[in-house]
């Protein structure tokens, strides 16, 4: 029975308002609901990144729940230890990475393919803001080909890592991709995500109102409108067997995805007219390797 | 036996307005007309700072809430409005 | 005392394996570098025999090694690695992590030279680079000491005045890969020994919800925390002490702090820790035969640095020779150094003339810890020189002051 609203009110979140996140942040909205679906029977590992700085400066913290931080590269493998350690001691606890596009894709990769590979039973969930944002806008691997950063200012030439992929190419259980844009869509696939023994990765998008140049307000919106216009797709993968989940009934102009933030402001026609070709392309990628038993 | 005065761990713990009372972020507050309001919660849902309480009806938590913008945007009954603050 | 325990021919990573199964350690993650290659072997094959039961993560490096050793800790178990060189420097950023979480994890350490070049061989800078981050280091001459030091400092790191980590440290291939009698204690005197750890302060747990390490401000507790941190060191000294004398009573085998060998009548005592220290039992036992009153202190516990005891015990003699295994660069011999700082409020200070060799596994024999006892006999000691000692000749011909 899939959750509704209803069930999430009386569910308990381990997100306490008065963070230091900013009005409109990606990453307390996906956060507060994806809590309630993981449950109170969890610990989180944050490595650096804004969630570090969200959590509020001690002596106090806006986070209900046991939460380790830990330095930049090293998330999963501390999350690796302590579900281990919990297994030693007979306590089923949820053990989740909760960390940014920086310390997943960049700096945090080694860990990350080294938990995969051990098949270890953990989730990790990255939040994707597509660049260093804590640290002030510089440019991250999972940043965007043509978004402008402080450390890409003509725009990022180089495209984005495909993280979600990379996971899957390690044969764990489950990979998923996600957005603030389709609430429900996510918390099916943490819901799902919680039932599943072994690694489980969530790749989840994470607007960022001051690094991508949006008002606060337009947060879910411009979440929806990436997965409407191809640019973010909600896929994911269960034993290699890959189910596009969201299929937008109209595909929306790249233009309109585009236009809307400060990031690709500076972006020509012609630049649009080639990335837009290039989500379609994916797309329909993604709609073949629907169509495999197992993409690897 | 007690832990001893020596030690001082990094360790904090979890509170409400742990950033501070960060309604006083706000430039824009919103207001929400109860007599539009059809109460499919995606207020409460979709609100970033989890400042929009599930009582009988959909109410603000103003020492809280940063002003962000989403409810009103993301309304389907358009029964928010963002009222500036005045002093 | 009736005899306990059983007697193997072992290096000493077998003898730390054997250790860690000994002190029912849960989660062992662990990478393997030459020389501590065995030690994760050996443990494997316990786990595969069944003789211990734990959770072994084959990390996919070491500092993912520290990372999980961190989680693992966090969550309340008995946690130990193992590494060397290049690996202990990789992990160098968390082992800081590590201490400030206050998690009294344990680690063996094969000191090996750091590259470039690539050399697997005997040398304690690997080790000595890390005594700023609040691990306690402790240095051992021989597989015995390795086994039953690493029970020992389990027991003071888990104490509620320390909870700090640890590292035993133990000369590449020297010790590591040679072989020695070996008194493996029994399980119930063991268990005995090292009950079970349960985390006094804090750990991760849903019933009772803490946030570990977020962000802070300079007029927060972040400095108080740092001092914290130096309290635990200074209690760890007391506390080894009584580790030391509990392990004694039950196992019959003596520990401190730093280890005197005929200092009493000495007017000579040499300092020097790990294998060299061995060594120059040696030379001393030669050099007495030819009446030189000549004695050695031995450093054990490398940090805390026992300040009190190095200052007592030196005080009395008339000139020392300390041989580092490791270079300050820019500075000079740290073992040195810190001799020099405990002597300096002592109204009449002996002479100290410093000394590094044996870096990178260059052999040292009881004959060249002589040669450089004879050496500091004719120095004056009024500069502040390092010797290097045992350099190749066409180093040695070109007149370099520091070079003999």
């Amino acid at each position: 029975m899939p959750l509704t609203v209803k069930d999430l009110m009386k569910m308990e979140g381990a997100y306490l308002p008065g963070s230091a996140a900013c009005p409109g942040c990606g990453l307390s909205l996906s956060f507060r609901i994806a809590s309630r679906v993981l449950g109170k029977n969890t610990v989180y590992v944050v490595p650096a990144c804004c969630f570090s700085v969200v959590q509020s400066p001690m002596p106090l913290t806006s986070i209900k729940a046991p939460i380790l931080n830990i330095a930049f590269a090293a998330a999963a493998a501390a999350a690796s230890g302590i579900k281990r350690a919990y297994e030693t001691l007979n306590k089923d606890i949820n053990v989740v990475v909760w960390a940014g596009d920086g310390g997943t894709a960049d700096i945090g990769l080694q860990a990350l393919s080294g938990a995969a590979e051990r098949n270890e039973d953990i989730i990790y969930v990255c939040y994707d803001n597509e660049a260093y944002m804590n640290t002030g806008i510089q440019r991250s691997g999972a940043t965007p080909k043509g978004a402008w950063t402080r450390t890409t200012l003509k725009g990022k030439e180089e495209p984005k890592k495909n993280v979600p992929m990379i996971v899957a190419a390690h044969k764990v259980p489950y990979v998923a991709t996600a957005s603030v844009g389709y609430p429900f869509d996510l918390i099916r696939k943490f819901e799902k995500a919680s039932k599943i023994k072994g690694f489980r990765y969530i790749h989840l998008l994470s607007p960022c109102p001051p690094g991508w140049g949006i008002d606060s307000s337009m947060t879910v919106d411009v979440a929806k409108l990436a997965t409407d216009t191809y640019f973010f797709p909600l896929y994911e993968i269960e034993n290699g067997k890959l189910r596009v989940t969201v299929k937008p009934p109209k595909k929306r102009p790249l233009k309109d995805y585009l236009s809307i933030q400060g990031r690709f402001r500076h972006l020509s026609d012609e630049e649009i007219e080639k990335m837009e070709k290039e989500a379609i392309d994916w797309w329909n990628r993604l709609l073949e390797m629907e169509k495999m038993e197992s993409i690897l | 036996m007690g832990l001893s005065k020596e030690l001082v761990l990094p360790i904090s713990k979890p509170s409400r307005g742990a950033s501070g009372k960060t309604g006083t972020w706000r430039v824009f507050k919103p207001v929400i007309d109860l007599q539009k309001c059809v109460k499919c919660w995606q207020c409460w849902l979709l609100c970033p700072e989890e400042t929009i309480l599930a009582d009988d009806v959909p109410t603000v938590d103003y020492d809280y809430c940063k002003g962000c913008g989403v409810c009103a945007k993301i309304c389907p009954a358009k029964a928010i409005t963002m009222v500036e603050e005045r002093e | 005392m009736k005899e306990k325990g059983m007697w193997e021919l072992i290096n000493a990573n077998e003898a730390a394996a054997h250790a860690v199964r000994l002190a029912r350690v849960k989660v062992i993650p662990i990478y393997p570098i030459t020389p501590q290659t065995m030690i994760v072997e050996v443990i494997e094959e316990f786990i595969a025999k069944g003789l211990m039961t734990a959770e072994y993560i084959r990390v996919e490096s070491e500092h993912s090694a520290m990372a999980a050793a961190i989680g693992a800790s966090s969550a309340g178990v008995r946690t130990f690695t193992a590494t060397a060189s290049q690996g202990l420097l990789y992990m160098h950023e968390v082992l800081h992590w590590a201490a400030g979480s206050r998690l009294p994890i344990g680690m063996a350490v094969v000191n090996r030279a750091v590259g470039p070049p690539w050399n697997i061989h005997a040398d304690h800078q690997d080790a000595i680079s890390q005594r700023d981050t609040g691990w306690m280091e402790f240095f051992v001459s021989s597989s015995q000491e390795a086994l039953d030091s690493i029970l020992i400092m389990y027991r003071v790191a888990e104490n509620n005045r320390v909870l700090l980590p640890f590292m035993v440290c133990m000369d590449a291939f020297i010790l590591s890969h040679t072989h020695m009698p070996v008194n493996i204690p029994d399980q119930d005197d063991v268990d005995y020994f090292l009950p079970e750890y349960r985390p006094p302060h804090w750990s991760l747990d849903p019933d009772n919800p803490v946030d570990m390490g977020n962000l802070t401000m300079p007029e927060e507790e972040y400095m108080e925390m740092r001092w914290s941190i130096e309290r635990g060191m200074k209690n760890a000294r007391e506390v080894f002490k009584e580790a030391a004398d509990k392990f004694y009573e039950i196992f019959g085998r003596r520990y401190e702090m730093v280890h005197c060998y005929k200092v009493d009548d000495a007017e000579h005592i040499i300092i020097a820790s790990g294998t060299l220290a061995s060594e120059a039992e040696v030379a001393v036992d030669s050099m007495r035969k030819d009446g030189r009153k000549v004695g050695l202190l031995k450093i054990g516990l490398f940090r805390p640095f026992p300040q009190e005891e190095t200052r007592t015990i030196l005080s009395k003699a008339r000139t020392l020779t300390v041989i580092d295994r490791s270079y300050s660069f820019g500075y000079g011999g740290p073992l040195a150094m810190e001799i020099r700082s405990a002597l300096y409020n002592l109204d009449e200070r002996p002479k100290l003339v410093s000394y590094v060799a044996g870096l990178g596994g260059r052999d040292v024999t009881y004959k060249d810890i002589e040669k450089m006892v004879l050496h500091s006999e004719k120095e004056e000691g009024k500069n502040m020189i390092t010797y290097w000692y045992g350099l190749k000749e066409r180093v040695r011909s070109s007149g370099f002051e520091e070079v003999i």
